[in-house]
């Protein structure tokens, strides 16, 4: 197979799984709350990403039905990512409401400053 | 071909913006990329055909999410604390990054190519989709078609995992508003 026809198609697979990494880093590494959901957002666009360009056809049209439309791209991904991309923001304001909570009883939203209350 | 070169364009910035994400320590400066990072997303969304996920991702993944970040922030705080763990927490931490990332990439060279016809995922139910939806269900657009009529059952649990959400986003903040009166 051309190299060139190879990286193209690929290039947007490894784009989100790049995006997929730096997501799941921040999760790991940060300990402020809010900078860990904001890494998970990161995160959760890249699968949304990585989905959506299953579903792309070369030449197709958007899934409505048109007269002129030869090839239209594949309608399920786009279902399923719109149900996601929707549940996500449910998660992301329950966890935000959380992170107020915590905020209100431990007086921080740092990890190890929530470890030392904890510890007494 | 042009279409594909903004694409990757456009996911070039997504991967610098979510690398200044990772430096950044003013939340309030996180959200606003995030909001950013979204609206990006959603024009890669439209590019790729997906014209309703991009309106999703705008309204939703844009202006909502957005709000709900910048409401928590000024119900918390707006700086990030420095970082006080040991260094060999980050590098594990890269590490279990790059190994996840790098299994990833291997499964990717199996996949099939952007914009292939002839995807399995393109095969089967979807083709079906694409053929008969308009016709049975008298909605010419077909994700619409699915989401309300093949999946409705789907979108009815979307919607009760949405008000689960929505009453316990109340019932942990009425207690707090409670709780402080």
């Amino acid at each position: 197979m051309n190299v060139i026809d190879f990286v193209m198609g690929h290039a947007l697979q490894w784009g989100s799984v790049a995006l997929l990494m730096i997501g799941l880093y921040i999760v790991m590494t940060r300990g402020n709350l809010i900078k860990k959901v904001a890494g998970l957002n990161v995160f959760q666009g890249a699968v949304f990403l990585f989905y959506i360009s299953i579903a792309h056809v070369r030449d197709g049209t958007a899934p409505i039905v048109h007269e002129d439309a030869v090839l239209y791209a594949n309608p399920l991904p786009h279902v399923l990512i719109l149900t996601a991309i929707v549940v996500a923001v449910a998660t992301t304001s329950l966890a935000l409401a959380l992170i107020v909570r915590i905020r209100e009883s431990y007086g921080s939203i740092e990890e190890d400053e929530m470890a030392k209350v904890d510890m007494g | 071909m042009t279409d594909e070169y903004s694409i990757f364009a456009l996911v070039v910035l997504l991967i610098v913006l979510a690398l200044v994400v990772v430096r950044l320590t003013s939340l309030l400066a996180v959200a606003i990329l995030a909001g950013a990072m979204s609206f990006i997303l959603a024009t890669v969304y439209t590019l790729l055909d997906a014209v309703d996920v991009a309106f999703t991702e705008a309204v939703v993944g844009a202006g909502i999410s957005l709000t709900l970040m910048l409401a928590a922030i000024s119900l918390t705080t707006r700086h990030e604390a420095p970082w006080r763990g040991r260094p060999a927490e980050r590098v594990v931490a890269l590490l279990v990054s790059l190994a996840s990332g790098a299994g990833l990439l291997y499964a990717t060279l199996d996949m099939p190519l952007l914009g292939d016809p002839a995807a399995p995922a393109n095969l089967h139910v979807a083709a079906r989709y694409i053929a008969e939806s308009p016709a049975s269900t008298g909605v010419p657009n077909m994700v619409t078609a699915i989401l309300a009529s093949y999946r409705g059952y789907d979108t009815l649990g979307e919607v009760a995992v949405i008000f689960t959400a929505g009453v316990c986003v109340i019932a942990l903040l009425r207690h707090w508003r409670e709780g402080k009166a």
